[in-house]
């Protein structure tokens, strides 16, 4: 083993991602730049990310909501952008933590019409939000009928 | 503002609801960075030493796979830090890359045993839905301390 000298250390990487009829990751990565004085910015196929001082990076993210609130989200990284160990132009095909993006940025449209809707919505009315479908595991109590009424 | 453990760890979703509606959400980034910017040895892809599954054994016996308490030593901490924990139970990508059944089944587990407020949910599958799981959301992170933001 060799010894390991961290890079970007006391840094912040940020994900933007945008799922927007109206802008796009250039709109957006015009945007940041505008204001971006020295932080690392990356524009990507699905918006930005973003790595510098946790305050300068936070500056940035709260600037850029403000374009489309409901269609800009937002989640931090561990690796930096082009990291060797993560970046896909080492490993090729896609980064292991793609894949749970791909799924969740399929369900934005839901949660951005959820963000557009709630202020129009009653602040006393009770969510009904979807419930987590019951376990599939068989029960021990219906396992046990199944088995009294194959021995009788 | 309280901490507030998200599961998936990875969730894009749940991580920006938290930090919207004016919380901290406690994600797996944040150890991962831990890992990767402190000095050490090298240690690739996510700098997992042999110390980490050693640190694991706060939260997992010795009886189980090194690869459970390799994933403790970083969510450990984070459940131990938590205040409340919104859960979304049909993540099918949180097995495989991101971790294993016995781990998420164990972190789910330990969540409960701490008695802090839990939020079920499943994703969203309509409009509809997309809507009450946002109000969901918000209702949660309002009534914890420092809601309302």
């Amino acid at each position: 083993m060799t010894e390991y000298q961290p890079k970007y250390v006391n840094t912040v990487t940020k994900y933007v991602f945008v799922e927007s009829p109206e802008m796009t990751p250039g709109d957006l990565a015009i945007r940041a730049y505008e204001i971006s004085q020295g932080v690392m910015i990356k524009e990507t196929c699905f918006g930005l990310q973003i790595t510098g001082k946790e305050d300068e990076v936070n500056a940035i993210v709260d600037h850029l909501r403000k374009f489309d609130p409901a269609h800009i989200f937002v989640k931090d990284r561990g690796f930096p952008p082009g990291d060797s160990r993560r970046c896909r132009a080492n490993l090729g095909g896609a980064r292991p933590g793609y894949f749970g993006h791909e799924f969740e940025i399929s369900l934005s449209r839901f949660i951005s019409k959820g963000l557009v809707e709630l202020p129009k919505r009653d602040a006393l009315a009770e969510p009904k939000p979807p419930e987590p479908d019951g376990s599939a595991k068989l029960d021990a109590k219906k396992l046990r009928k199944i088995i009294e009424s194959v021995e009788t | 503002m309280v901490k507030v453990f998200i599961y998936p760890t990875t969730s894009l979703i749940l991580s920006d609801l938290v930090a919207r509606f004016g919380h901290t959400p406690l994600s797996a980034a944040l150890q991962i960075r831990e890992h990767i910017q402190t000095p050490g040895l090298e240690s690739p892809p996510l700098q997992i030493t042999p110390e980490d599954p050693k640190k694991g054994l706060k939260w997992a016996a010795v009886e189980v796979p090194s690869g459970v308490r390799g994933r403790m030593s970083l969510y450990g901490p984070m459940l131990e830090q938590a205040e409340a924990a919104i859960i979304i139970h049909d993540a099918d990508f949180s097995f495989g890359c991101m971790g294993c059944a016995r781990t998420n089944e164990l972190i789910q587990f330990l969540l409960r045993k701490r008695g802090i407020p839990v939020l079920d949910l499943r994703y969203p599958r309509t409009e509809e839905e997309g809507i009450e799981f946002v109000a969901a959301i918000k209702k949660f992170l309002n009534e914890l301390a420092g809601g309302g933001a």
